[in-house]
């Protein structure tokens, strides 16, 4: 779906510095790349496509502006996968309080 | 309108800070680098009673306090005969954002309504901006967080866009910026555009707020041993929860327990780097944040810090990731309480401090963190394997920031590595010349300069001369 309907909450998308005009400080591979910003809310237009600029309104109530880059973007987070380095730790743990493991 | 160009808006920085915090840092300055530090606190931070107050209005604090008796055990098999102090945890998990940082925000908030600002800003990745979001939500107020998510490729760290989604489900609008320095500007931008509130992780606001923490660790302890706490390990990032907590612990008689910060190590990794933002696992409470501002405090967001750590730390020691990751596991698989890693940081110090500590005495963690997707050991490490970080099982010398996390192989490679605190004065002092250069000191900066380092005045002249000398 690349096509946004009004109040659809979507995000949107801004380089707030380009390379060039990083702060001084910044070591050269952060200087190397802008500075980009991404921001959430609702769609103010009737409709917009993905990649156009549209204003949206944030949970704070604010009107801001950028690229439309995704719509009901997903949270991404996870528990990712068991970890087999850590699986073991507890009945390890067990054992030594028990008695039976290697103190 | 005004010029909103990184250069014009970083001029502007001192009206917008000052608007945005409504404190006159200058009334409570002299001299070359002088800062009457307790004048503030006493003048503008709130009495105990009335952040008891506000606290309780909104659900924060009166934390439980936990004893650890599995770990406790555990710690005595790995001892020496009578040693093993009994370990005590403070769950601030129980607050409503999941966290001690409730108690920094709830005064933060309050004042900013009570001050009539519609709204507050925070600059944070962390547990803070939920803390805000929350407490804003139950006061009525807006709230706007401004976090370093992502670097140039737009990979985030799991804990990090956790905590965004925390945020927004308080109802926060977050700004999610790439690594760099200058989202303090985007920060700066939003302070001036909207007029809210700087909810600062470091005004007196929100290091007075923390105090309850200390009080609370006081009382609590008192009640269930029937002694104060040999022994209080604080996590230790911005400074923040070093300072309020020994303020907390000192207004409740307990001047002798030992204060001791603990970071994780993540020497060798550059903060403002693209390229290692997304090689550490912890986002907090390491010494990436820990140093800058044990060694410089006022690098923040307001003109001057209310969070001064150095005062007030006895001892700071580092642990590794693996270690902190491993001792999560124990904490949930030992004592049945899954809590957030970056807030077992201390319980880690902790772990191995007991076994060098008497029977009858007592260590308290005073913090715990929520825990959730993202904010987990198994996401972490999945996302630290996805990005070309070594993960085994193995002694934890061998443990490299940023190349190879080494989770132990058995509880007893657990280990503290002190940091020598009169390296750290010295560059504290170092630091605190920078502006002054050769030129003369007045009595109230030496003076300063004493009570900042806890060093006598005449040594704090002494070093000031040799310092100045090789300038």
């Amino acid at each position: 779906m690349s096509q946004a309907q009004k109040g659809d909450w979507v995000q949107i998308y801004q380089v707030i510095l380009p390379v060039g005009e990083r702060a001084p400080q910044v070591p050269a591979e952060t200087a190397g790349v802008p500075l980009e910003m991404w921001v959430k809310g609702f769609l103010e237009e009737e409709q917009a496509q993905v990649g156009t600029d549209v204003t949206i309104r944030s949970l704070a109530g604010r009107l801001l502006q950028g690229q439309l880059v995704a719509i009901k973007p997903d949270y991404e987070v996870n528990y990712g996968f068991p970890q087999p380095e850590l699986l073991t730790i507890g009945v390890e743990l067990r054992a030594i309080l028990e008695g039976n493991g290697n103190v | 309108m005004s010029n909103t160009s990184y250069q014009a808006v970083i001029t502007r920085k001192p009206e917008i800070i000052k608007k945005a915090t409504n404190i006159d840092y200058a009334a409570f300055e002299s001299g070359e680098i002088g800062f009457d530090y307790e004048r503030m606190m006493s003048q503008v931070a709130y009495s105990l009673n009335k952040i008891r107050q506000i606290q309780q209005e909104t659900g924060v604090g009166n934390t439980p306090l936990l004893e650890l008796k599995n770990i406790t055990a555990l710690a005595r098999q790995l001892a020496g005969p009578g040693k093993g102090a009994r370990i005590f945890i403070k769950d601030e998990a129980c607050n409503p954002s999941g966290s001690f940082k409730a108690r920094r925000a709830s005064v933060s908030v309050y004042h900013a309504k009570q001050h009539g600002y519609k709204g507050v800003v925070a600059a944070t990745s962390g547990n803070f901006g939920a803390a805000i979001a929350s407490q804003a939500a139950m006061r009525g107020l807006k709230s706007i967080i401004v976090q370093e998510v992502f670097d140039s490729r737009g990979i985030g760290q799991p804990e990090i866009l956790e905590k965004g989604r925390a945020c927004e489900a308080y109802g926060a609008e977050v700004i999610q910026m790439t690594v760099g320095p200058e989202l303090f500007y985007q920060f700066l931008l939003v302070l001036e555009q909207t007029g809210y509130f700087n909810a600062s992780l470091y005004t007196p606001f929100s290091i007075c707020g923390i105090e309850t923490l200390g009080t609370e660790i006081a009382e609590q302890t008192l009640l269930a041993t029937g002694r104060k706490p040999d022994a209080v390990v604080v996590t230790h990032a911005g400074g923040g929860n070093v300072t309020g907590t020994a303020r907390g612990l000192q207004r409740a008689g307990c001047e002798s327990s030992q204060i001791v910060a603990a970071s994780v190590d993540l020497k060798g990794l550059h903060m403002a780097s693209d390229i290692d933002f997304n090689r550490k696992s912890f986002t907090t409470g390491h010494t990436g944040f820990g140093m800058p501002f044990a060694t410089s405090p006022d690098r923040a967001d307001v003109p001057r810090n209310a969070a001064r750590p150095l005062r007030y730390m006895d001892r700071y020691v580092t642990i590794t990731q693996g270690e902190v990751f491993y001792v999560t596991e124990m904490l949930a698989m030992l004592e049945g309480l899954e809590r957030g890693p970056a807030g077992n940081t201390s319980l880690t110090a902790a772990f191995v401090m007991a076994q060098h500590m008497e029977r009858d005495e007592v260590i308290v963690v005073q913090e715990t963190e929520y825990t959730g997707a993202g904010k987990h050991p198994s996401p972490q490490l999945s996302f630290a394997k996805k990005n070309g970080i070594e993960v085994r099982r193995g002694n934890p010398i061998e443990n490299v920031p940023g190349k190879a996390i080494i989770i132990p192989e058995h509880p007893g490679q657990i280990n503290i590595k002190d940091i020598n605190l009169g390296r750290v004065r010295q560059s504290y002092l170092r630091n605190a010349l920078g502006s002054v250069g050769t030129g003369a000191l007045h009595p109230q900066d030496i003076e300063f300069l004493a009570a900042e380092t806890r060093l006598e005045a005449a040594i704090v002249e002494k070093k000031v001369r040799e310092l100045q000398a090789n300038l």
